[in-house]
């Protein structure tokens, strides 16, 4: 079964040049319906008012951060099941662990490639 | 502002001149509570002001103590006068100097960086997206290659985003500093009152996560963290 490449994917991060770069090499692996957010609190409100069939999220961002983003989703009865990919510089293993714990789907440390989140992505999606 | 003179003659006449030979644990404990007296009146009295009453206290009894008992007051005199030295130390370094303007400047120099490697960052974003646009109108051997280059070109300019956390973090080590300099300057002898010092407190527990990035040799890499990943399952 191949990957529905029209889903809606949210794309988080406080650094508009960063959803832009993750933007436009998720438009060169052929995904063109993405929205973006710059903070968790933002992202949420998306997600609770749209569809969306993956996130993908910075960790470090204010007053919302991906963790409690990750958290507010895994809480929520609509939005639970949704593929959550952390994309962060936090790289500690405590950080991957308490990401783990809060149920992310896979965890990409920045700097990554076009490769990797396309690796990622289809690991996410069940087509790995 | 308490004469350490007279205050020294004070104590010396109340808790020495008066004190029992045999009843110096009963001197001190009086002179305990004495001195938790006057720091209840005084909750922010100078150290250069302590510095002068213990000086003058020894001065004062100096005469009636045992070879054993001068030799550790001499060494409590040199104390104060190591504190004198380091005031003295601390203010030719002009701390306010450093907090009002150095700090300050080196942040706005730091955040000038942020803000024109940003600039760049999105000049040379938007080429890609000109020549990702090229791409589209061609075929073949010559859109794949135009495709895999502004690939390594997004790759790359991820750069910014890393480099505006680092700088993050040194603006926050700067402030830091700039903290510390501020409680030395309340410390010697400046009339501001003391201010709590848990500035390093985390206020959630969330925060003590957030590291920002690692350097080269600390970090993991993507294989280090699919190994994690890889291990929960």
């Amino acid at each position: 079964m191949a990957i529905d490449k029209s889903m809606n994917i949210l794309i988080v991060d406080d650094y508009k040049t960063m959803l832009r770069i993750i933007r436009n090499i998720l438009k060169q692996i052929d995904f063109n319906n993405i929205d973006e957010a710059s903070d968790g609190t933002e992202a949420l409100t998306k997600l609770r008012t749209g569809q969306y069939g993956l996130i993908i999220s910075d960790w470090n961002m204010a007053p919302m951060t991906g963790l409690q983003l990750l958290q507010e989703v895994r809480a929520d009865n609509r939005l639970r099941q949704t593929p959550f990919i952390m994309v962060t510089a936090e790289s500690k293993t405590e950080n991957v662990v308490a990401a783990k714990a809060a149920g992310v789907s896979n965890y990409i440390v920045k700097p990554f490639n076009a490769e990797t989140l396309r690796d990622k992505i289809e690991k996410v999606l069940g087509h790995a | 502002m308490p004469d350490p003179r007279l205050a020294a003659r004070a104590l010396s006449a109340e808790f020495c001149g008066t004190m029992p030979l045999d009843g110096r644990e009963t001197g001190v404990e009086a002179l305990r509570e004495k001195l938790a007296a006057i720091r209840a009146e005084q909750p922010y009295l100078e150290p250069d002001i302590v510095a002068k009453i213990v000086s003058a206290v020894l001065t004062t009894i100096g005469h009636d103590l045992s070879t054993k008992e001068a030799t550790l007051l001499k060494e409590v005199g040199e104390l104060s006068n190591t504190i004198a030295i380091a005031k003295a130390e601390i203010a030719a370094l002009r701390v306010n100097d450093i907090k009002d303007h150095d700090i300050p400047s080196a942040t706005d120099e730091l955040d000038a960086i942020v803000d024109h490697t940003a600039q760049a960052t999105n000049s040379i974003l938007e080429s890609c997206e000109l020549l990702d646009e090229v791409a589209a109108s061609v075929s073949g051997d010559i859109a794949v290659k135009l495709l895999a280059a502004t690939a390594r070109i997004y790759e790359s300019c991820s750069f910014q985003d890393i480099t505006g956390q680092r700088i993050s973090k040194v603006v926050t080590t700067l402030k830091t500093i700039e903290d510390k300099a501020s409680q030395i300057v309340r410390t010697f002898g400046q009339q501001e009152k003391a201010v709590s010092q848990d500035a390093e407190t985390c206020s959630t527990p969330e925060a003590a996560l957030l590291n920002g990035p690692q350097l080269p040799a600390q970090a993991m890499d993507q294989s280090d963290i699919d190994k994690l990943l890889a291990s929960f399952e």
